[in-house]
């Protein structure tokens, strides 16, 4: 009886991730001013097995629950040091087996201010401290409490990263921290059960931490190829019990790995292209997913 | 513009939104800020109310208190004075939490564990799935499986039995007419309304052993729960000023022994038996063919047996074996027939066209997977309708034994008409059929939803007049949220609304004539 019932900023549960991987909130790499910067991202992922607290399990009712997702994003240069990211999605998210009904829809606008606080060459290494903040909100009224089809958290969120970046000739290394915070929700039922049953239709969704970090070779800023390594952790959030729905409260933790690049198609016309694919390799409450994106982006100068 | 300062001022921006979406999450639990109780009518003549079970309301005797002039009644005074005199603010939150109201903090208890119990076991390694033992209850899968008709029984054991301690309680208040602590000593404080009645027995108390009695036996692995909100019970008694210790324990064995008879009663019901056998749920299969209809099938995967099918069989408080076979609805529309394929396209197009208004209606009636139930869901509506009535306990009792007893013998009527028909699911004849919630893994007619809500909206309707349309629109959508849901056709609802009304009745009957109104 799998009836039913978010993001790391997006959503975890169905895995479906793909923040645009160029300039973005993740990156230390910065337009330059009066520029402004367009593209679209088309992504897909898939699992067909999920951590249900720590156990990994399957489950035929969901065969496997298959996530198609198109970005959309636009990045300003005020300086060369202050960026400004915006960001949205359409996301479908749907089961190959089982009776469940599809969900889809607009799910949240995102916007990143990103500043460079230092930049440094120290004995060659370009070091840079950067800061990002950013904002989110749903943009559609779409169905919170129907995981793992739910297309999002349903929660307006607030988040601060911090960021270096270290240059070695064409190498580098950018690791950086994330803290979201998570306004509570609101569900469709007036009761549900965490660790005891709760009379409201609103839910406190625990915050998150993100980490990352990001290692690979770039000979220029439209020309990388990078491994990317990802934690993400519930701070707070309870397991799925025994075969009972996931919640948006649970404690969703995984950690992915993967690879990604950027690569400029025609020589200073500003079109880029960008991929990547990433592989979650532990978790706790949510799929096993494998995902994959690619997109094109657009840069112009004034 | 200097960017400097606008990045800063921006970065503040950032901060404060983040201190306030992630630093302020406390949430309005609407069980939390309940009044506390204080009975318009004390219903003194309580004691003399038609019981369920009892004979009589002498049926367990209650030894006479010692008198007030007692050295032994001083010595409880003073433990009253000594408990109060620590003023601790953990016994003081305690103390409003119970306050609300014994009969509604033990049926909040019951809606709780039915919600942590409502889980289908895990299949089996060999796609078989293993069935709940109630002699090994900690054991995977956890003993029970609260299901919709496990829950509809349980909340009517549990508030039946509630109601018929409080009969006897109430009677023996009025026999033995024992003041209460805060009357007699000046000493004592008065922590929560005045309550002007007698205190011996103590009727929470009475109310805390029954439930306890019967909690226990159907839900055997949280006795230490169990125990532990029984005795946050009888010491916000204490605290409050309202009962010496005696008065409490002897309410609590009444209550005890009363819950026994109900524990007698609920191992002959047959719902032990409910589940089947292989063989049973073979000739369900057998019967249906032999008819020319399509035989339900499990939407599951592994296909799981069907949820209680002999529950048909169980014996209700308010109507009959007979009763049930004799008042069984006609037959659904054939599945071969033109009829049928109507309701099944329409059920196709509400499958295809799921508005967000329709997600929220199903969503908010699934009371699925994980929940307290249907059942749960009337119980939760009609306490915080109570809640604002001022019933005294016996009568909150009363009308939640008869809410109770209605919506259990509705799952009786529903579920034998489910087996004796054995009808699909719409995404059993039609795969396209898409659903908003989970496919319930029993047969489709009649709508459970419907049967439980017909009955209980005409039961509150009956009990709180002024509300009655509410009740009924309310039970309307729960119904139409099945067909909106993509999982009964029309027919399912119509159908057990009409049965649920009709139950409904039978507890309005008796409603009439048990001497509480």
């Amino acid at each position: 009886m799998f009836n039913l019932k978010s993001p790391i900023l997006l959503i975890l549960f169905c895995g479906c991730f793909f923040p645009l991987k160029s300039q973005t909130e993740i990156d230390g790499l910065f337009m330059g001013k009066r520029n402004i910067c367009g593209g679209f991202v088309y992504g897909q992922s898939q699992w067909q097995k999920y951590w249900e607290g720590d156990y990994l399990r399957t489950n035929e009712n969901i065969g496997q629950l298959k996530s198609r997702q198109m970005s959309f994003m636009a990045n300003y240069g005020f300086t060369s040091k202050t960026n400004l990211i915006l960001s949205t999605s359409y996301i479908q998210n749907f089961t190959t087996k089982g009776t469940l009904l599809e969900q889809k829809g607009f799910q949240d606008a995102n916007l990143f201010l990103k500043h460079e606080l230092w930049a440094k060459n120290i004995n060659g290494f370009l070091t840079s401290l950067v800061a990002v903040a950013g904002v989110s909100t749903p943009i559609s009224n779409y169905v919170v409490d129907y995981l793992p089809l739910s297309i999002g958290s349903g929660a307006r969120t607030a988040s601060m990263r911090f960021l270096m970046d270290i240059q070695k000739r064409d190498y580098f290394l950018t690791l950086s921290s994330s803290y979201i915070a998570r306004s509570t929700i609101t569900i469709d039922r007036n009761s549900y059960y965490t660790d005891r049953l709760i009379y409201s239709n609103q839910v406190v969704l625990p915050n998150l931490w993100n980490h990352n970090i990001r290692l690979g070779y770039r000979p220029s800023p439209d020309n990388y190829v990078e491994f990317t390594g990802e934690f993400n952790n519930s701070i707070g959030g309870f397991n799925i019990r025994k075969n009972d729905m996931p919640f948006p409260s649970n404690e969703m933790d995984m950690v992915r790995i993967g690879l990604s690049g950027k690569k400029e198609i025609i020589k200073n016309k500003g079109f880029s292209a960008i991929g990547g694919l990433t592989q979650t390799v532990y978790g706790k409450n949510v799929g096993k997913s494998f995902s994959w994106y690619s997109g094109l982006v657009y840069q112009y100068e004034f | 513009m200097n960017f400097s300062r606008f990045t800063y001022n921006l970065g503040y921006f950032f901060i404060v939104a983040i201190m306030s979406l992630g630093c302020n999450k406390e949430i309005n639990e609407r069980n939390l800020s309940f009044a506390p109780l204080s009975p318009s009518n004390l219903d003194t003549t309580g004691g003399n109310w038609l019981p369920i079970l009892l004979s009589n309301n002498e049926e367990f005797a209650l030894e006479t208190p010692e008198p007030i002039t007692s050295q032994n009644y001083k010595l409880e005074l003073q433990e009253v004075r000594s408990i109060q005199a620590k003023n601790e603010l953990s016994e003081l939150n305690n103390f409003n939490y119970w306050s609300a109201g014994s009969i509604l903090r033990w049926n909040e208890i019951l809606r709780e564990l039915v919600a942590k119990y409502n889980l289908p076991p895990y299949e089996n390694q060999d796609g078989t799935y293993p069935i709940p033992n109630p002699n090994n209850p900690l054991a995977y899968p956890l003993f029970p499986f609260a299901n919709p008709p496990y829950a509809a029984r349980a909340y009517a054991y549990v508030s039946a039995a509630q109601y018929d301690a409080l009969v006897i309680a109430y009677h023996y208040k009025q026999k033995f007419k024992r003041l209460r602590p805060y009357q007699i000593d000046p000493n004592i404080k008065l922590k929560g309304p005045e309550i002007n009645d007698f205190s011996y027995p103590s009727e929470q108390a009475v109310i805390a052993g029954a439930s306890v009695a019967m909690l226990s036996q159907l839900f055997p692995g949280e006795q230490d729960f169990l125990q532990s909100k029984l005795l946050d019970c009888i010491n916000s008694r204490l605290f409050g000023g309202y009962n010496v210790r005696t008065e409490i324990e002897a309410g609590l064995k009444l209550g005890k022994q009363v819950a026994q008879k109900f524990i007698n009663r609920a191992r002959q019901d047959r719902a032990g038996k409910a589940v089947g056998t292989p063989s049973d749920w073979q000739l369900f299969v057998t019967i249906t063919e032999n008819k020319g209809e399509t035989p339900w099938k499990s939407l599951e995967s592994p296909a799981r047996p069907p949820m209680l099918p002999l529950f048909g069989r169980t014996i209700g408080f308010l109507i009959d074996t007979t009763e049930v076979v004799n008042g069984r609805p006609t037959p659904p529309p054939s599945t071969s027939s033109e009829q049928f394929q109507k309701e099944l396209n329409e059920v196709l197009e509400y499958s295809q066209n799921a508005t967000r208004e329709n997600m929220r209606v199903v969503h908010f009636w699934g009371d699925g997977v994980g929940t307290y139930t249907p059942p749960g869901h009337w119980n939760a509506i009609a306490c915080e309708d109570f809640v604002q009535l001022n019933f005294s306990e016996i009568r909150w009792a009363r009308n939640l034994a008869l809410l109770n007893m209605a919506m259990f013998d509705a799952a009786i009527c529903c579920w034998d008409a489910k087996y004796f028909y054995f009808n699909p699911r719409p995404s059993q004849m039609n795969p396209k059929i898409k659903t908003l919630t989970g496919v319930p893994n029993f047969p489709a007619y009649v709508s459970g939803h419907s049967t439980f809500s017909g009955a209980a909206a005409t039961v509150l309707s009956h009990i709180n007049g002024l509300k009655s349309t509410q009740y009924n629109a309310m039970a309307e959508e729960a119904s139409r949220s099945r067909l909106i849901g993509a999982i009964h056709y029309r027919s399912d609802i119509e159908v057990g609304m009409k049965m649920g009304k009709s139950v409904g009745n039978k507890a309005v009957s008796r409603a009439k004539s048990d001497g509480a109104e």
